[in-house]
């Protein structure tokens, strides 16, 4: 107990330990966070959903904060329903008990340069036979009153703003959005600032009918991270990215070295053929490309990716590192505790396990958490391969996705810099910190 | 197989003379003829397994008989000059063009017999003919088309490697005399940053250099069209090199000047270093014939190393920058099931590393006058 104090006390002596530690306990909350808001059947739904799931989010959407360093503000997105009342609804029965009116209204401020790409209006409605009516109208700041639709509502109904003709039509134009939000009387083409409403009047003609409507605009910005190609929240993959990223890395590296160890412990104490072979499939190992191996078996066999982490542990168990533990292992062989423990009769099993390998735990524990950062990259690559597990968000195949989109010419730099950024954080984090471990395990390296 | 070294370089017996050179040699001649075998056993199991992987077993057959299939029908079916033909004469004529070609291929035999083939031919470098892949000349030999993209790989990872273990060598060497200098820390703080691949920092350099400051090309090997006398088409090469060669040496700079100056520290405390500063010497003697010369035996084992490595190319490197060398080959080959390419091009990395490890044991021998090959007693030459 005194001796992981004195570990603990040496490693805060290093700032990079500090460090590097911070960044992993953050990693270790957003995973805990994310696992426990996000259920993996949920997260995988999501991911792999279309529009059906996405339809409120615009594409290519950068990250809301982003007006933070823009001198001209663009739109930020938004979504807003009836049915969890950030929109709010007023039903009237009126002296028919059959008839009553509803009354949807948001008001929201719009002070961003430029105007929205598509407003939206989903109505969903209850009835038996007789279909429900809106009325849909626009108040400017200004004080305009704009008629935009009015309709029968279906048991849902889609209406967009741009692509509906009737509109077009009564706007006297093709491109509605200039039109409900520039000032007529203004000869530049700004648009008019300040709060815009939007009003549905609303009437069924059923007793226990009802109508809900979801109000989505689609702008240029979009939430904490922004958006892809299919619409998607790229919070998502980043949020769940994080625990798939230190489970790979973690149980790669630890399956590797406590493997590696084992295998060179037990080679080292039967000598003879059982050394021989192992030190013989190490060299073969050495000439089987490893990368290109990874790559047949995602392509041929499957790109699940415990697989792939299987077939990693695998091949990299039998490495250079086999080697430098035998090495050692040799040494230690010869110690007269181990002389004692033959002298009591011990088993081979128990002299391996409770006397060779502990004391090389000094040299696993750095090695270990050193080795963390090339395998979280390693997943990455693959899925920059096009590799990555097809069901899985990971911050490989928003990269991948990214990358397959271009997104670097078209200038959508966030959806590659965000990624790769967690990426960055996660590596660094274990290389520092295995840095710092190495330092305090390995007492002659204090010195240099 | 790097760590042979540390057993052949026990240090072993002095020499004793002309008297054993007979002995010697034949000792010489026995371990070479060893280790022959051992390496030759070892390609040939290497060889092996990436043969039975990259056919998934005898699974890629089936993929290509039903591709056979598939081209043969529909072409026969295309032709107009086959239109006049019964429908059972088409069908036999089908059948006859599959199976021809099948048996071009080989598919005719079990797996276990093909594969026995396809190893017998790649050790004897007999690379044979693609199934899918072509050549930009259009050839279908595997050794053409490994060929074809060799320059391109081997200027890339060339230049960046070679700057790379200079650079670090000779920065670790000056580091290492004035250890707990600034540039010392600084290097220390920055080598976290290896962990990540070449790929991660080419991104961030087509971000800057690319999309945002515009200035070098986001990727490829020349412009588009490309120039067309030689010292424009090599500037334009060397315009779109600088990328993808320097997030290859940014990547790992740093690590590696961190591993040399450890490695250089812990031979300049050395006894006979202080002994030679004690003495007076210049920085520059002691620097080269007290600490570069012992350390000599790893600096050529990690150079000879690196040296095999250009030769695979990097995968993730050339797809990232588009960059037309044997690895995005290699990559192309697995994604078409083209075993051919994907074996051939093992096949030579396993020769060059057999060779290079083998050789490593002489060259030892050659600088370090404490190594014996076969770490017997007696000289090696």
């Amino acid at each position: 107990m005194t001796a992981l104090k004195n570990s603990i006390r040496d490693l805060l002596r290093y700032p990079s330990a500090i460090l590097g530690s911070v960044i992993l306990l953050f990693l270790l909350a957003v995973s805990v966070y994310a696992l426990v808001t996000i259920p993996y059947s949920e997260a995988v739904r999501l991911w792999r959903g279309g529009e059906e799931v996405w339809y409120q989010n615009p594409k290519y959407a950068a990250p809301a904060w982003f007006n933070i360093f823009y001198s001209k503000k663009k739109p930020v997105s938004f979504s807003v329903r009836t049915t969890d009342g950030s929109m709010s609804k007023a039903t009237t029965p009126s002296s028919d008990p059959e008839i009553s009116t509803v009354d949807i209204t948001y008001s929201f401020d719009y002070a961003y340069e430029g105007v929205p790409q598509e407003l939206m209006i989903y109505f969903t409605s209850q009835f038996k036979d007789k279909f429900s009516f809106v009325s849909v109208s626009w108040i400017t700041p200004d004080g305009r009153t704009i008629r935009i639709a009015d309709m029968a509502v279906d048991h849902s109904l889609t209406f967009r703003f741009s692509q509906d003709q009737k509109l077009q039509k009564r706007l006297k134009t093709e491109d509605v959005m200039q039109a409900i939000f520039m000032d007529p009387e203004s000869s530049t083409q700004a648009d008019l600032k300040g709060q815009y409403q939007l009003v549905i009047n609303g009437t069924t003609f059923e007793k226990d009918a009802t109508i809900d409507a979801e109000f989505v605009l689609h702008g240029e910005l979009f939430g904490a991270a922004g958006t892809d190609k299919y619409r998607r929240d790229l919070l998502l993959p980043l949020l769940y990215g994080t625990p798939i990223a230190l489970a790979f890395g973690l149980l790669a590296a630890l399956g590797t070295s406590l493997l590696t160890m084992v295998i060179a412990a037990a080679g080292t104490w039967y000598g003879g053929w059982v050394d021989e072979l192992i030190q013989r499939i190490t060299e073969v190992n050495l000439v089987l490309p490893f990368l290109a191996i990874l790559i047949m078996v995602g392509t041929f066999y499957s790109r699940s990716i415990w697989l792939m982490l299987g077939v990693t542990i695998l091949l990299s168990i039998f490495s250079g590192s086999i080697k430098s533990y035998r090495s050692i292992f040799i040494q230690s062989k010869e110690s007269s505790y181990i002389e004692a423990a033959r002298a009591y009769g011990a088993s081979s099993s128990r002299i391996i396990f409770s006397y060779l390998i502990p004391r090389m735990i000094p040299l696993l524990i750095p090695a270990l958490v050193s080795a963390v950062p090339s395998f979280v990259f390693l997943e990455a690559s693959l899925a920059v391969l096009g590799l990555g597990d097809p069901v899985l968000p990971t911050w490989g195949k928003v990269i991948n996705d990214a990358f397959a989109d271009g997104a670097l010419y078209q200038g959508r730099y966030y959806w590659v810099l965000e990624p790769a950024i967690l990426l960055m954080i996660t590596g660094f984090g274990f290389a520092m910190l295995g840095f710092a471990l190495d330092r305090i395990f390995n007492p002659r390296l204090r010195d240099i | 197989m790097t760590s042979e070294k540390t057993i052949s370089s026990e240090p072993g017996p002095p020499s004793e003379g002309k008297t054993r050179t007979n002995s010697t040699f034949i000792r010489v001649f026995r371990y070479s003829l060893l280790r022959l075998v051992s390496m030759m056993v070892t390609v040939t199991i290497g060889v092996y397994l990436t043969i039975l992987i990259a056919n998934m077993g005898g699974y890629v057959d089936i993929i290509m008989r039903n591709e056979i299939r598939d081209n043969t029908t529909q072409s026969i079916l295309a032709n107009p000059n086959y239109r006049s033909l019964s429908p059972e004469a088409k069908g036999d004529l089908i059948q006859t063009k599959i199976a021809t070609e099948i048996n071009r291929l080989g598919l005719n035999q079990p797996f276990a017999v093909r594969s026995m083939r396809y190893l017998k031919n790649a050790l004897t470098l007999n690379l044979g003919r693609a199934i899918n892949m072509k050549s930009d000349q259009g050839s279908k030999e595997v050794r053409l088309i490994l060929l074809e993209r060799l320059p391109a790989t081997l200027l890339l990872t060339g230049s960046s490697e070679l700057i790379l273990f200079f650079g670090s060598v000779f920065i670790a060497l000056s580091l290492s005399r004035k250890y707990g200098s600034f540039w010392d820390k600084v290097t220390i703080a920055l080598s976290p940053t290896s962990a990540a691949p070449s790929w991660f920092y080419g991104i961030f350099f087509i971000l800057i250099f690319a999309a945002i400051l515009r200035i070098l090309p986001f990727g490829g090997l020349v412009d588009s069209p490309s120039p067309d006398n030689s010292l424009d088409y090599g500037l334009s090469v060397l315009k779109h090199l600088i990328l993808p060669a320097s997030s290859v040496i940014v990547s790992a700079i740093f690590i590696s000047i961190y591993n040399w100056r450890t490695f250089f520290l812990i031979y300049s405390s050395e006894d006979y270093v202080e002994m030679a500063k004690a003495k007076g010497l210049t920085t520059r003697d002691i620097e080269r014939r007290y600490i570069l010369r012992p350390t000599l035996p790893t600096i050529i084992t990690n150079f000879a190393l690196l040296a095999i490595t250009l030769w695979t190319g990097f995968i993730i490197t050339e797809r990232v920058f588009l960059w037309p060398g044997l690895g995005i080959t290699l990559f192309r080959a697995i994604n078409f099931y083209d075993t051919p390419v994907i074996v051939g091009s093992t096949i030579i990395y396993a020769y060059l590393l057999a060779i290079t490890v083998f050789l490593l044991d002489f060259v030892y021998a050659l600088v370090d006058p404490r190594v014996k090959v076969g770490s017997g007693g007696g000289g090696s030459q």
